[in-house]
């Protein structure tokens, strides 16, 4: 049967659920209103028709590419510098170093892209480069973590064998560790590659480049059909990198 | 000496394939380098070193004064109600729509082999609302929300709600249709409702990952209702927007922590949650 | 002398565990720079135990050992990680990485001698091929340079271990069961192979072996293990069927049981 201690614990969670939406005071009535659903319409009504004419879609194509880019650079930093931290980070230079890195990497992980994009905008300037950085930051907290824990699990007996018969700690590494969790790393790095493009998507928003601030500029415009154009690049993007990311992941796995 | 090596009598098949994949990846490389505007060394001159270091000195000592506690304890709070409640919406619309999206609760499939064309069109359609629900960013419906109800919460309860109605509904959907089909099949099949055939077959067998499932989502709801106070959805993100327009380094210090802390009660939480319910 | 043991005793892992089966206890063993020597004994003998000691794998609790005459253990970090660079000890299962090609997996053989960016050089362009392709026809295994290790056989696998001691430069072999997962012809050649090997660069071969037969046809000496003890060390021509039969008493021959023969060896920590 049902213990006590889970009916508590099921009655707590009512009671956040009862005062996050008692606390927040939400305007349901304003919601749905005559007045409300008329205007929202009148809102929604004016992303259609999506703009179509050439030099904004010039425009769009080079705020995709941008996006593309921060998010596969910085992906690909973090998988240079998550794998450079992961090392420490599986314990192959002592307890101390192990603690410290990762102290470090969760540090990088729980504060999320955007909010990183912020704070760097102060030392790389509004701009692309920002939110490159800032991705590279955060995906690097989180390849790290992922990378280690694989360095963790590893069967330890190619590398033994290559130090037992004389090779240094870092040639062993590339030579027996690396090898065997290459896939692995490779299809972590691809999925946080397809986080990283929504990411880079929106990180514009705080001035950090790419389709995000297109959108962040028409929105504040009130140029909805601009808008709605930005959007569906965003979402095409999106699920180009999705299918592009998934054959990559299956090619990796088949063979 | 290595170049050398390259007249050997046995030369390696995949050095030619590798040098092609090198080349083509400096060659996506360069426009990437371009279009992002990566420029590392702009990092290091005076201003920018300037401007950095003036911020992070005023990282110490992290602003502690009472009201200023206070009011990151209401934001903070703030910030967990709004994931919580934005949660709570998502699976009231995420539940009605897995049952239609669901094929493994069809009765129609059941009975001919095949789903009658108005069940295979709403099933369809309620697909194809999931997938534009799940792909638009949540920042992105937290921009629109904020024009349609105004700045604050509200706007950042409804943008998780949309978001994360579709993703729930995604993965309930393929949770409950990977889950051992023959019992909800053998019930449906003894003319028990739709309903019962999901509380009675499916629901038990997969319970536990539905659950698990649910509590991770709450945890990445909580780190995205921060994300929206950056475009004006309340909480405690939106309280960093302010204080980094200010450059007040002491402010945003505190912040970080707290939100370092928050997300990792969170995942404590989640985790707990996980072991206890699942 | 290549390598001196006195008293040398050797215990594993917990004190709980059945360490009488899998230690060494109170080994005297001296053999000379060149010399051939067969290890034999029935599983769980310590001969496992005994190469790794003898590669400087890791250290034994009490007694005195000398490699080239020096005592690795009184030797700093680095300077017994470079006489190990002179040791090679064989694994009975190599240990490759299964994606890894069959080239980058036997020219690790020379990790030693190179300096680290050569090693990662080497990985992205094999650095001598030609060397890689010598050692592994050496085995009939020269159409499989440039496979990869998990298209490899069990006993083509062990062969391409074999390979890499090849090409190392090291004086001492130290070989784990060269010849368990390959058939009674391949066993001969591939014995061959070593014993030629050691002999034209004067090295010392130190090879344990489950087949009594070709232990005693082949190698001038053999030093026979039973519980962690040496029962025997003698040349061949002294070795009568009595000791042998002794050696053996009341335990299986196993060679089927490889898995066995591998067991103690799980719980040895290296030291480094």
């Amino acid at each position: 049967m049902v213990e006590p201690a889970t009916i508590a614990l099921l009655a707590g969670l009512l009671a956040l659920v009862v005062a996050s939406f008692y606390s927040l005071t939400i305007q349901w009535a304003e919601l749905f209103t005559a007045n409300a659903v008329r205007s929202s319409l009148e809102f929604l009504r004016g992303f259609a028709p999506p703009e179509l004419a050439w030099p904004f879609l010039v425009k769009i194509a080079e705020g995709t590419l941008e996006t593309l880019s921060m998010s596969a650079l910085g992906t690909g930093i973090a998988f240079v510098v998550g794998l450079g931290l992961a090392l420490p980070d599986s314990g192959r230079f002592g307890a101390v170093a192990r603690a410290l890195i990762r102290l470090v990497l969760n540090g990088l992980r729980s504060i999320p892209e955007l909010v990183w994009a912020v704070i760097l905008l102060i030392a790389a300037g509004l701009g692309p480069f920002a939110g490159t950085l800032a991705l590279a930051v955060h995906t690097t907290g989180v390849l790290g973590r992922l990378f280690a824990d694989a360095l963790e699990n590893l069967p330890p007996a190619p590398e033994t064998t290559l130090r037992i018969n004389g090779a240094s700690p870092m040639a062993a590494f590339f030579y027996a560790a690396l090898p065997q969790i290459l896939p692995q790393l490779m299809s972590y790095t691809l999925y946080r590659w397809e986080n990283n493009i929504r990411a880079a998507a929106i990180l514009g928003v705080v001035g950090a480049g790419g389709l995000g601030q297109m959108l962040k500029y028409h929105l504040s415009l009130f140029q909805m059909q601009q808008a709605a154009s930005v959007i569906i690049a965003m979402l095409l993007m999106i699920t180009v990198v999705d299918g592009t990311s998934f054959w990559l992941r299956r090619r990796l796995t088949c063979n | 000496m290595i170049l050398n090596a390259a007249s050997a009598h046995h030369p390696d098949p995949a050095w030619r394939g590798r040098i092609t994949a090198a080349l083509v990846a400096l060659f996506l490389l360069w426009p990437m380098l371009i279009a992002s505007e990566f420029k590392p060394w702009t990092l290091l001159d005076a201003q920018s070193l300037g401007s950095t270091w003036h911020f992070l000195s005023g990282f110490f000592p992290p602003a502690h004064s009472r009201e200023f506690l206070l009011l990151m304890l209401e934001a903070t709070w703030q910030t967990i109600s709004i994931a919580t409640a934005g949660l709570t919406l998502a699976l009231l619309g995420a539940i009605p729509l897995t049952l239609l999206a669901t094929k493994s609760l069809s009765v129609s499939l059941l009975e001919s082999g095949r789903m009658r064309l108005a069940g295979a069109v709403i099933r369809q359609g309620a697909r194809w609302l999931l997938v534009l629900l799940r792909s638009v960013p949540e920042l992105v419906w937290a921009l629109l929300l904020v024009r349609i109800v105004g700045l604050g919460p509200t706007a950042g309860v409804l943008a998780i709600a949309l978001t994360y109605i579709g993703m729930l509904g995604k993965v309930y959907a393929e949770i409950l249709e990977s889950s051992e089909a023959h019992a909800t099949q053998s019930l449906l099949k003894n003319g028990s409702g739709r309903l019962a055939a999901l509380f009675y077959g499916a629901l038990p067998a997969s319970a536990a990952e539905l659950v698990s499932y649910t509590t991770f989502r709450w945890e990445c709801a909580i780190r995205g209702s921060v994300v929206m106070g950056f475009v004006g959805a309340g909480g405690i993100g939106q309280r960093m927007d302010e204080s980094m327009k200010m450059l007040a380094g002491d402010e945003v210090f505190t912040m970080l922590i707290i939100f370092v802390l928050l997300v990792a009660c969170a995942d404590l939480v989640s985790t707990f949650l996980r072991k206890r319910l699942a | 002398m290549s390598f001196v043991l006195r008293g040398i005793s050797v215990r594993h892992g917990s004190a709980e565990r059945s360490d009488t089966l899998c230690a060494l206890v109170d080994v005297n063993l001296s053999i000379a720079q060149g010399e051939q020597v067969a290890l034999i004994g029935p599983s769980g003998a310590g001969k496992t135990t005994l190469l790794h000691t003898l590669a400087c794998a890791h250290r034994a609790e009490s007694g005195e050992f000398s490699v080239f005459g020096v005592e690795p253990w009184a030797l700093s970090h680095a300077e017994r990680h470079a006489l190990r660079a002179r040791l090679f000890l064989a694994p009975q299962t190599p240990p490759l990485p299964p994606r890894q090609r069959v080239v980058t997996a036997v020219l690790a053989g020379c990790l030693p001698q190179w300096s680290f960016w050569q090693a990662i050089a080497s990985l992205i362009r094999p650095s001598d091929p030609d060397a890689a392709y010598d050692a592994l026809a050496c085995f009939n295994l020269q159409d499989k340079l440039y496979a990869r290790v998990d298209r490899l056989s069990g006993g083509e696998r062990q062969r391409c271990g074999m390979a890499r001691l090849l090409v190392s430069k090291a004086d001492a072999f130290l070989v784990d069961e060269p010849l368990s997962a390959l058939d009674p012809t391949l066993s001969l050649q591939t014995l061959d192979v070593l014993q030629q090997e050691a002999t034209s660069r004067n090295a010392t071969l130190v090879c344990s072996l489950h087949q009594v037969e070709l232990a005693l046809g082949n190698f001038p000496r053999i030093v026979g293990l039973r519980e962690g003890r040496v029962v025997f060390d003698a040349p061949r021509a002294e070795v009568t069927e009595a000791m042998i039969a002794a050696l053996y008493r009341n335990t299986q021959q196993t060679e089927q049981s490889d898995l066995v023969a591998a067991q103690p060896d799980e719980h040895i920590a290296p030291q480094f």
